[in-house]
């Protein structure tokens, strides 16, 4: 295929995104904004254990958290970035380029996916200074990145199809945060799974973001915890499966919504939508 | 040398409502035609269907040789598009960007006609060489522009389309872009459409003009032949012991010989107006905007032919 060398200007464009990123103050803050809150809310039940085990608080939820924002990083960063850049004509530019699409999907993605580290390294840092036995064993870092990389896969291009669906960049809240924060709400991330109701539990089992919680608590906690699961264990290969099958059902709609986005461009449409942009009161 | 855009028939519909009812011309390489016409007569979308970005109702459309609403990316390479951006790449740097976005047409040089410019040159052509590396948010309204043209000719297109390229400049942002035009244009041999609302950018860009009017093309000439063609009656206008005098004549010089022979020095305030093209396409857009698209078209038609 002629538009490879495509996909290496596009991994090039991503890497300057990440670059120009961490270097912003905007971004640097919310980072740290992200780290507060949840090191805050660590530290905060620093001495509180998990009931019937020794294992603390900080232990167990910690992975979990991880879990979660990485979801709702690699959903909300794209949906958000996708509707904003749509708008802006970014995507235009790069319909107008040849093979320029794949090259600005290729950056977004590769962006997205460098944003975690930042994002990981500012929670796991104070973390391992503040709390202790956070990891069980060494072993489970091998565990934590093939969680990530496809937790990824399974959730980013949910980010990607809600940011090519969502009608404007105001609407990513309710389109894109609303789903996200109930769905954080009944995976088990702030409390066990098992103390919802039926249905809930089921409901939450079918999507990626429970079992990226799962797959990082199997990562961090020693073996005798898998017994506060469902089941009773990590349920690794249902894992695996699940967030498996997101990634290929992913990657089979998200280039067709994201075309039919792009085939809708045009400098009409971005100056329909600086004039929607500056009309803030409707 | 040959046609670059041929365009027969050309119908657009959004809804019930016809925009384009009919759209036919020829552009040749190496012209620059502007596409001229009161705001809402179909200049965007005629120009839109044309760099692919809009799929057109009926008619036939030929574009460097393909069909833009399937041109492929090698057609793509040889299009040019100025966009008019507003916020996008902010934490870019103009040199940043245009090397990234220039990179995309590597593949599509040859020997005679290497792809991309050389993004330093062309920043320097269209004067950012200063702000290279500002942050993109930090630059002016004419900054911008400038980049966006930059990067509508990075990739050295055959041809060139620009959508209302000086809308909100100033006068002085104005006329550098047309001196910028005009270079590219003597220079490369690029084609180039542009639209504009402003006959008096037309007059200076073009060398032919595109008069698009109730949904299809009502004039086809030179600025100069237009306006030739227009140009029937003059008004005469003089005082004489202090009553006013005006008369239509077809020949003013010998009017205005023959009226001082008569009177001498009791002449005064002699005025002498040619019905101007600027006066026609005034009457035009004021006749398109009050919703008589129709009717003025077919006016202006009248006056001109």
């Amino acid at each position: 295929m002629k538009g490879w060398y495509a996909v290496r200007i596009g991994a090039r464009r991503g890497l300057t995104e990440f670059g120009q990123s961490v270097r912003s103050t905007q971004d640097q803050g919310f980072y740290l904004f992200t780290a507060l809150l949840a090191v805050g809310y660590l530290f905060l039940r620093r001495n509180a254990d998990i009931e019937g085990t020794d294992l603390s608080f900080a232990s167990v939820t910690l992975p979990s958290i991880l879990g979660l924002l990485i979801a709702f990083g690699v959903v909300i960063g794209p949906a958000y970035a996708l509707a904003m850049e749509r708008e802006d004509g970014t995507l235009l530019r790069h319909k107008a380029i040849p093979h320029g699409l794949t090259g600005y999907f290729t950056g977004q993605m590769v962006f997205q996916s460098l944003s975690l580290v930042p994002q990981l390294v500012v929670i796991l840092v104070p973390s391992f200074l503040l709390f202790d036995d956070l990891m069980a064993d060494p072993s489970g870092w091998f565990t934590v990145v093939w969680v990530v990389l496809l937790g990824l896969a399974a959730t980013m291009p949910i980010g990607m199809v809600i940011g090519a669906l969502v009608p404007n960049s105001q609407k990513v809240g309710s389109w894109g945060m609303l789903p996200v924060m109930t769905l954080a709400g009944i995976s088990g991330i702030f409390y066990p799974i098992q103390q919802l109701w039926g249905w809930v539990e089921v409901v939450a089992q079918i999507f990626p973001m429970y079992w990226l919680g799962l797959g990082m608590r199997s990562a961090f906690l020693p073996d005798e915890a898998a017994a506060l699961e469902v089941g009773g264990s990590w349920r690794t290969l249902e894992t695996v499966g699940v967030l498996g099958v997101w990634a290929v059902i992913g990657a089979v709609i998200t280039p067709i919504v994201l075309r039919r986005m792009a085939r809708r461009q045009s400098g009409s449409a971005v100056e329909a939508g600086r004039e929607a942009a500056t009309q803030w009161v409707r | 040398m040959g046609s670059v855009i041929t365009v027969r028939d050309l119908r657009m519909r959004y809804g019930s409502k016809d925009v384009l009812t009919g759209v036919d011309f020829d552009i040749d390489a190496g012209e620059v035609v502007c596409l001229l016409g009161p705001n809402g007569a179909g200049k965007t979308t005629t120009i839109e269907i044309l760099e692919g970005f809009r799929m057109r109702s009926a008619g036939e459309v030929d574009v460097l040789g393909e069909d833009p609403a399937r041109g492929s990316e090698d057609w793509r390479a040889r299009v040019g598009v100025v966009l008019q951006s507003w916020r996008d790449h902010p934490r870019w740097t103009p040199r940043r960007l245009l090397a990234q976005l220039g990179s995309y047409y590597e593949p599509y040089g040859t020997a005679e006609r290497p792809k991309p410019y050389d993004a330093e040159q062309l920043l320097e052509t269209v004067g950012l060489a200063p702000s290279a590396d500002a942050k993109i948010v930090t630059l002016s309204g004419g900054q911008r522009r400038r980049l966006d043209v930059a990067i509508g000719i990075i990739g050295r297109p055959d041809l060139l389309f620009l959508d209302e390229p000086t809308a909100g400049f100033d006068p002085q942002a104005r006329r550098e872009f047309h001196d910028l035009i005009r270079r590219l244009s003597r220079t490369e041999n690029t084609t180039i459409l542009l639209t504009t609302h402003d006959l008096d950018e037309a007059e200076r860009l073009a060398s032919r003009v595109l008069m698009l009017a109730g949904g299809r093309i009502v004039a086809d000439d030179s600025v100069e032949g237009l306006a030739h063609r227009i140009e029937g009656e003059t008004t005469v206008k003089w005082r004489l012991g202090g009553e006013s005098f005006a008369e239509s004549v077809s020949d003013p010089t010998r009017f205005a010989r023959e009226l001082f022979a008569r009177h001498g020095e009791a002449v005064r305030d002699l005025d002498i107006r040619r019905a101007s093209l600027e006066d026609a396409y005034l009457a035009l857009v004021q006749e398109h905007e009050s919703g008589h698209g129709d009717a003025a078209a077919r006016m202006f038609k009248e006056a001109t032919t």
